[in-house]
């Protein structure tokens, strides 16, 4: 006997001046093999057109069908209903401006972030079409690789609790990048240029080590290594910084 | 209609890898640039490339002696000569050049590593010596239909990596990327494009967007069918808006091309690479065929060949039953324990999180599924559409034309930066000598067109057809007769069904309001374009009377040179119309390899001088 699966999913459209933000109730069987992609899918082509939430990929790649299922952070494509109890309930990712039911705006917070904290190769060498390619270890391409695989779904920043109480704080998918871009050789920022984007409490110092951003991460990243890493890394910049001698004519805050 | 107009030098309808390496150039040459994405960036299809591209550095030691000269060979014989030879050079010269530079803004490609190292092929182990002299630069795998080890790759996640790494590169330069934003329509006088109406996913407003040049570089069209890898956003949707301008044709509608291991049930790709770094398929007895068919390269000839002798060895009981209809396995067991979980890990999760299978100790299900559209907006080698002046088209959705009618694999993530490296030199040319003037009348009219379209899907004025029941329609219609093995009883079947679906697609009504980010009006705005383009299709593979790469006719199995070296040229001239104009032109200006045999897949050949038959 197959299951009747309850989904008691978050509506509301912020363009409707007539939607309340209420929960509406939607019944489905169980197929064999059913993720949450097939079951909203299902329910928007057989009971509702016009809920609103975001697939891409559904191969877990691409990082758009992040949603708080029943209470945690995770991507809905690759999340398979036998995983989870007949009542489900779908929620949006906190933190993210609303678009509609489940589906939230990543895009342009993500891109804020990333412009904020300089995520880019800095390095005033202009390319050489003439050239062969500047040598490197393979390990240490596998190295940048593991921390690059990162695909910006926000389910580490919706799980933050810090990223909850402030808005400025960069979260756990910046601070992993910035540590990606720390280990690449071709970046040819020094440490005190990585303190200045994340050396505050916007960034490493903001974190609370409450780590659930490690817990719900759908690929699997070592944030918390990345983040203990980091924040020794630039303690130590700003012990530097106290100790250094002053610059004329610049006043420094402690 | 109120509504927001932006100004621009460069509007970019897409911005995947393609649309954002063209975008970079118009930026680092100081023009202004604005991409639009149904998606945010960072999630475009490109992303989901895994193997990697081709490119001839010949720094790995099975790469030895490689050079571009070999890589357009490999390129032209993949195309089974239906490719534009001169875009074809222009493609194998670049790609050693597009993978530096894409070294050169951070890509982690991996790496040769020097000595004896341990490789797979076809299931026998064997030993290579990586060069001294070669350590550090960046190496390669094996890929399908190549006589060299020439694709480049980041573990199995060369296309999130490289997308990343081009987005960093647009966010560095400061380029305008609005995303969820659809464009619905292009502005044109009917000889200039100058830019487009687009609608605000996020609220369901229009918007106006005007441009010096415009880039069409919106992916693929495999989501008219039913079974594809393609990511749910690939309908289309810059296809539509072309075709529907009446001037810019369709090229190669019907090449479409079929990846052999997409994932039992869900379509899923599991990369090229699995075979390239020595997997096998097997059968219901977990022998291996594809030596039998093709003594040579065994599993790793050309898509388009490898998947028609899965299906081949299907239809001869050799299938593995289930309950999603026969499928083969691929095995990927012997390559090891350390090699799938570093090399190809996105395949070790991907088959853990979706099948349930661990595939360093079990067999993965795989069977033939759409994945690649070599047919497109008609370029010519500048990337400038023809048709319309400022219009340009770009990568998957572009037909430039490098893959005639089969694609390597490890060709397409190549395409996006080194046609994207070229187009956009070209594009910086138009804009620097660019004297457009902006009509906004013209916008003004499209908008209130548009707007009018979503009135009437509202109010229900033209009907009540499900929008859902349309696609599922269409895509079961092209999946059954205009799929891997097609022939003319089943194509004039295909168009038949298609043209009354079209139709009801014109009568589409809305079930919901429509009101902001609506997913029912999004798809029922975008129905009868993709209707029209899988009109195309089949209509395009049901007149080609030969099989030529991918498009495989039962009743014309002979590859015809004397009467099919040509590309399809789809125009559709009138929205009240249901079927297109077909025209064609030869497939290469410029013939620098004569038509000849590719090396693999039994194919008759009617030579251009054969004598005509009455």
């Amino acid at each position: 006997m197959s299951r009747q699966l309850t989904f008691n999913i978050f509506r509301f459209n912020p363009e409707d001046p007539n939607s309340e933000p209420h929960t509406d109730t939607f019944v489905l069987e169980e197929t064999p093999s059913l993720t949450l992609f097939i079951a909203l899918n299902k329910i928007r082509e057989e009971q509702d057109p016009s809920l609103m939430f975001d697939f891409a990929c559904r191969m877990a790649i691409c990082g758009s069908c992040g949603m708080v299922v029943n209470g945690r952070p995770g991507l809905a494509c690759k999340t398979l209903t036998t995983e989870l109890p007949d009542e489900i309930t779908l929620m949006p990712l906190p933190v993210f401006r609303l678009v509609g039911d489940l589906s939230v705006d990543t895009g342009t917070w993500f891109r804020q972030t990333n412009t904020k904290i300089e995520s880019w190769i800095h390095d005033d060498q202009e390319f050489d079409p003439t050239a062969v390619e500047e040598r490197m270890e393979n390990d240490l391409a596998n190295s940048i690789f593991e921390l690059e695989r990162c695909i910006e779904c926000g389910c580490c920043v919706a799980s933050c609790g810090t990223a909850n109480m402030r808005e400025d704080f960069v979260g756990a998918f910046a601070l992993n990048r910035i540590s990606r871009f720390i280990m690449d050789p071709r970046d040819k920022r020094k440490d005190p240029e990585y303190f200045e984007v994340v050396g505050t409490d916007q960034g490493i110092f903001g974190c609370m080590g409450l780590l659930a951003c490690e817990d719900v991460c759908p690929r699997e990243l070592p944030l918390q290594d990345q983040l203990g890493i980091l924040r020794r890394k630039m303690a130590f910049v700003g012990l530097k910084n106290i100790f250094k001698p002053k610059e004329k004519g610049r006043q420094r805050r402690f | 209609m109120e509504h927001e107009t932006f100004y621009t030098d460069l509007l970019c309808v897409g911005a995947g890898l393609a649309g954002e390496r063209v975008a970079i150039a118009a930026a680092a040459a100081g023009f202004d640039a604005i991409l639009l994405s149904l998606v945010p960036a960072r999630r475009s299809h490109s992303c989901a490339a895994e193997g990697g591209m081709q490119a001839a550095l010949g720094n790995c030691a099975m790469g030895e002696g490689d050079s571009p000269d070999v890589h357009f060979a490999d390129t032209v014989k993949g195309s089974d000569w239906g490719c534009d030879q001169e875009c074809a050079r222009i493609f194998a010269d670049t790609a050693p050049v597009a993978v530096r530079e894409a070294a050169h803004w951070g890509m982690p490609w991996n790496r040769v590593v020097a000595g004896k190292a341990k490789y797979w092929k076809g299931g026998e182990e064997f030993e290579a010596e990586e060069k001294k002299d070669k350590h550090g630069l960046i190496t390669a795998r094996a890929f399908g239909g190549t006589a060299k080890w020439r694709t480049c790759y980041t573990a199995d996640g060369t296309g999130h990596t490289l997308l990343y790494t081009l987005d960093n590169k647009v966010t560095e330069l400061g380029v305008r990327v609005h995303d969820r934003v659809e464009a619905v329509r292009l502005i044109h006088d009917g000889e200039n494009c100058i830019g487009c109406v687009a609608r605000d996913l996020k609220t369901g407003k229009f918007r106006v967007y005007l441009a010096k040049a415009t880039l069409i570089a919106t992916g693929g069209y495999g989501r008219l069918y039913s079974e594809t890898t393609n990511t749910v956003i690939n309908e289309g949707g810059g296809h539509i808006i072309a075709l529907d301008t009446g001037l810019v044709p369709f090229g190669n509608p019907e090449a479409v091309q079929f990846h052999p291991t997409g994932v039992v049930p869900t379509n899923i790709l599991v990369t090229e690479g699995c075979r390239g770094d020595g997997g096998t398929l097997l059968d219901v007895d977990e022998k291996r065929f594809m030596d039998i068919y093709e003594p040579a390269k065994a599993e790793l000839a050309s898509r388009d060949v490898v998947s028609r002798w899965m299906m081949y060895h299907i239809a001869q009981g050799k299938g593995v039953p289930s309950p999603y209809g026969d499928h083969l396995w691929l095995d990927i067991r012997h390559l090891g324990a350390e090699h799938i979980t570093t090399k190809l890990r996105e395949v070790y999760d991907l088959c853990r999180h979706f099948l349930g299978v661990n595939p360093i100790n079990q067999l993965i299900p795989v069977r033939p599924a759409q994945h690649y559209s070599m047919g497109g907006v008609r370029t010519n080698s500048d990337g400038a559409a023809y048709g319309l002046n400022g219009l340009f088209s770009c990568g998957e959705s572009a037909c430039w034309d490098m893959h005639g009618f089969n694609r390597l694999g490890g060709n397409s993530l190549a395409e996006t930066i080194v046609a994207g490296r070229h187009v956009g030199m070209m594009v910086v040319e138009f804009l620097e000598g660019a004297q457009v003037t902006f009509n906004p009348q013209l916008a003004d009219q499209g908008v209130e067109l548009e707007a009018e379209r979503v009135r009437r899907l509202v109010s229900r004025a033209d009907g009540s057809e499900n929008v859902f029941a349309i696609k599922d329609a269409m895509q079961l219609e092209m999946m059954e007769k205009v799929g891997i093995f097609r022939n003319g009883g089943d194509l004039q079947k295909a168009v038949d069904n298609l043209r009354e679906i079209y139709a009801r697609a014109k009568k589409i009504g809305l079930r919901s309001s429509g009101i902001g980010a609506n997913p029912e009006l999004a798809l029922a705005l975008k129905m009868p374009g993709m209707v029209r383009l899988a009109i195309c299709v089949a209509y395009g593979a049901l007149m080609r009377t030969e099989s030529r790469g991918c498009h495989a006719r039962d009743d014309y199995q002979a590859r015809n040179d004397r009467d099919w070296l040509n590309r399809t040229l789809a125009y559709w001239r009138d929205l009240d119309a249901d079927l297109p104009e077909l025209k064609y032109e030869p497939s290469t200006k410029v013939t620098y390899l004569p038509p000849g045999d590719r090396g693999y897949g039994k194919t008759e050949i009617i030579p251009m001088d054969a004598p005509k038959e009455d």
